[in-house]
């Protein structure tokens, strides 16, 4: 069957597809946030004593901090109180094991989801490359697969609780040097809640021998999910990484507040890509995952890349700015995105880039679509500092209506203090024309796949950079998101 | 195997095709000709059931099966086909996956097989080859930048490729110097089969020295005034749409 059907098919279905809640008897921590809910979440990790007095150090700095309302977006007010900040599935005790070990009825979910956590099948098919995945449900991490295979070449890939255990001293060393406690209220609330995420270390000078995933999964009422990814790449090493997710369809908003930060040594590259497909809420508007997510990448060394890839189809609000530091000289940042935002979702995301060494270059490639009554944002910010001598932007920014009752707005900040910086910036807006859609119909393709396929052609460059394999999941996403969004 | 019966259709409200009948037997190439305004471009877009032509009376059969109602994807899967005077862009999507996309979709909706992708670029490089359209083409995004050769050519690739049963050709020489009205309806020519028919609108009689038809008929006003061989177009050449459509009436 050929990509095009199985849109087609799943454009039929005509539902979000991951909406499933799965019967996993879960330990909570008690309701609400506290000092003892992270003193419970510190002990539940086993975590050092540094780590706790991180943790309560940001709640205290958090609860002086205000809620963000500069974003164009609207919700009612989030009571903190009224959720969990810790959920685990009862049968995880120990934390990561191996896959013989993990409650088959957890398994069977991801199976659902369609994430491979069986290294031989992963195996199994000639053409298909090998995919380590950590994955991650609700506040622990499930399995961990290929560890083995990578530990080889010395990269390490596991859940952050366990690096804290297994790593302590390169924890300790990077984490919150991206992106400090007091950064922002959201990242705060992650610095002091955090329960899950990945640690990866790339070694000097090894490339990653294959792409490395989480896989995020918000299951249980009433929780909020808080991971915390780390990943250093040492000086001319290369990791290619992606996260997935996916939460059930509820009636009430779900929270989820993430804090990543890249670390990319002299002449080392880290190409970071993410399909958000959390539960955008129904088409009034009920429920949904409100995601509020810090991203932050610094091109620490010299000639250091950095490259963010975003495809973001789900969740009711997203609020989010994968950005990245050009502190060496030579670095390069990237930033490549489709934000979809269907019904009465609302988007509001873009980049930093910050221009701090010499001859840094940047380049902002960003592609909006908006339907029903959505309102999508382009907010992005280029700053040049006044020893950055070279530095170069690129930013282009294109938004797609589809309809007459949504909205696109696209806010570029520009601030360079040196005036030999080149910079350049693109936008455009444009609509799908009936004209365009009747030859498409003439020549027999069906409305909604019709609208797929120009869709995913003003898409075409970002999802371009994604790796292959999702790059065909990332181009059905966009046709399913968008469905019954063209009378 | 088309039949036209007494068609009435409104654009935004108002009346265009005031009674138009036709009839086009298998295997044969008809020439729609007319004066500006006549109904033409309304004539083809009604037959492609294109929204917003809406039909207030008598009705359009394809092999004896009315078709009035149908959508333009089912029509399409009938077997009709319409060559545009303005082929459409669609940015970043290449011909090539237009092409393939098109072709099963209408596999899917006659409920047949669709091709798997090395059946599909060997009908398409085959065909690509036929009518001189360069593999570099075939890559490119549709239409995007192409000339008005090029997207002419690119139609005709389309017509060659989803083996239409009614071919409609709509201003197919607007916008093409004499070397590609030649090339273009070289194409088209290879295209005539005996279980293939042609419906050729144009203004201008100068595409009929290349693409021979059948029968001519003369739109005015909304409906068929005068039909006859090829000699009608040379009348039309000669005293204008006035003379001719005044003398018939």
């Amino acid at each position: 069957m050929s990509e095009e059907t199985e849109t087609l098919q799943e454009l039929a279905d005509r539902k979000y597809k991951y909406g499933f809640v799965s019967e996993i008897e879960s330990d909570f921590a008690p309701k609400g946030l506290n000092e003892d809910v992270i003193r419970f979440i510190s002990a539940k990790k086993d975590e050092p004593d540094w780590l706790l007095a991180y943790r309560l150090d940001a709640y205290k700095r958090w609860l002086t901090m205000e809620e963000p309302h500069w974003a164009k977006l609207h919700y009612p007010k989030i009571d903190f109180q009224d959720a969990y900040y810790y959920a685990a599935p009862k049968s995880d005790n120990d934390g990561p094991k191996t896959i013989g070990d993990v409650d088959p009825e957890l398994l069977r979910v991801y199976e659902k989801l369609g994430i491979p956590l069986h290294e031989q099948e992963a195996l199994a098919g000639v053409q298909q490359r090998k995919i380590a995945v950590d994955a991650v449900f609700d506040s622990v991490s499930v399995v961990t697969t290929f560890k083995e295979e990578l530990s080889k070449v010395g990269v390490i890939f596991c859940p952050i609780s366990e690096a804290l255990k297994s790593h302590p001293d390169l924890v300790k060393k990077y984490l919150g040097s991206v992106v400090p406690v007091t950064d922002n209220f959201y990242a705060t609330l992650n610095a002091a809640v955090f329960s899950e995420g990945s640690f990866v270390y790339i070694p000097p000078g090894v490339r990653c021998p294959m792409e490395l995933s989480t896989y995020f999964r918000i299951n249980a009422a009433k929780s909020g999910q808080f991971e915390r990814t780390l990943i250093i790449a040492d000086k001319g090493s290369y990791v290619s990484y992606l996260e997935g997710c996916t939460a059930p369809q509820r009636d009430e908003n779900q929270l989820h507040a993430a804090v990543v930060e890249l670390i990319a040594m002299d002449d080392a590259e880290i190409k970071y890509s993410t399909v958000q497909n959390w539960y955008p809420g129904d088409e009034n508007g009920k429920g949904g995952i409100y995601n509020f997510v810090t991203k932050r990448g610094d091109c620490r060394g010299d000639r250091s890349k950095i490259a963010w890839t975003q495809v973001e189809t789900g969740s009711s609000i997203t609020w989010k700015y994968p950005s990245c530091i050009l502190r060496g000289d030579g670095s390069k940042g990237e930033f490549y995105s489709i934000a979809i935002a269907n019904n009465f979702q609302q988007a509001d995301t873009g980049t930093k880039m910050l221009h701090l060494g010499k001859n840094t270059s940047s380049r902002i490639v960003s592609k909006g679509i908006s339907a029903g009554h959505a309102q999508n944002t382009y907010r992005g910010l280029v700053s040049v500092h006044a020893k950055a001598d070279g530095a170069r932007n690129f930013t282009q920014c294109d938004s797609l209506l589809l309809g007459d009752k949504c909205g696109a707005h696209t806010v570029p900040y520009i601030q360079s203090r040196n005036p030999k910086a080149i910079l350049e910036h693109e936008a455009t807006t444009s609509k799908i024309s009936d004209d365009q859609l009747f030859y498409c119909l003439s020549r027999g393709i069906p409305t909604e796949e019709a609208v797929a396929l120009i869709v995913n052609g003003f898409c075409r460059e970002v999802l371009q950079q994604l790796p292959m394999e999702f790059a065909v999941e990332a181009q059905k996403l966009v046709g399913i998101s968008l469905e019954g969004s063209v009378g | 195997m088309l039949e036209i019966k007494d068609l009435h259709v409104n654009v935004f409200g108002k009346e265009i095709l005031k009674g138009l009948s036709l009839k086009v037997p298998p295997g044969e190439v008809h020439a729609i000709m007319g004066p500006n305004g006549a109904g033409k471009s309304t004539t083809s877009y009604t037959l492609a059931g294109r929204a917003g032509y809406e039909v207030t009376g008598g009705q359009i059969d394809l092999f004896g099966e009315d078709i009035t109602g149908l959508s333009p994807e089912e029509r399409a899967a009938k077997g009709i086909f319409l060559a545009f005077q303005y082929p459409l862009e669609i940015p970043g999507v290449s011909t090539m996956n237009f092409l393939k996309t098109a072709m099963n979709a209408q596999a899917k909706l006659r409920g047949e097989k669709e091709l798997d992708a090395a059946q599909f670029l060997r009908i398409v490089r085959a065909a690509a080859k036929e009518l001189n359209i360069s593999e570099d083409m075939l890559k490119r995004p549709l239409n995007v930048g192409f000339s008005g050769g090029e997207k002419k050519r690119n139609e005709t690739l389309q017509m060659a490729l989803l083996k239409p049963k009614l071919a409609i050709l709509d201003e197919m020489d607007s916008g093409l110097d004499i070397d590609a009205l030649k090339l273009v309806a070289e194409g088209v020519n290879k295209l005539r089969a005996p279980d293939r028919s042609f419906l050729v609108i144009t203004h201008y009689q100068r595409l009929l020295d290349y693409i021979q038809p059948d029968v001519i008929h003369i739109l005015s006003g909304g409906k068929i005034v005068l039909s006859g061989d090829k000699s009608l177009a040379l009348q039309l050449e000669e005293n204008g749409y006035d003379a001719v459509i005044n003398k018939a009436a």
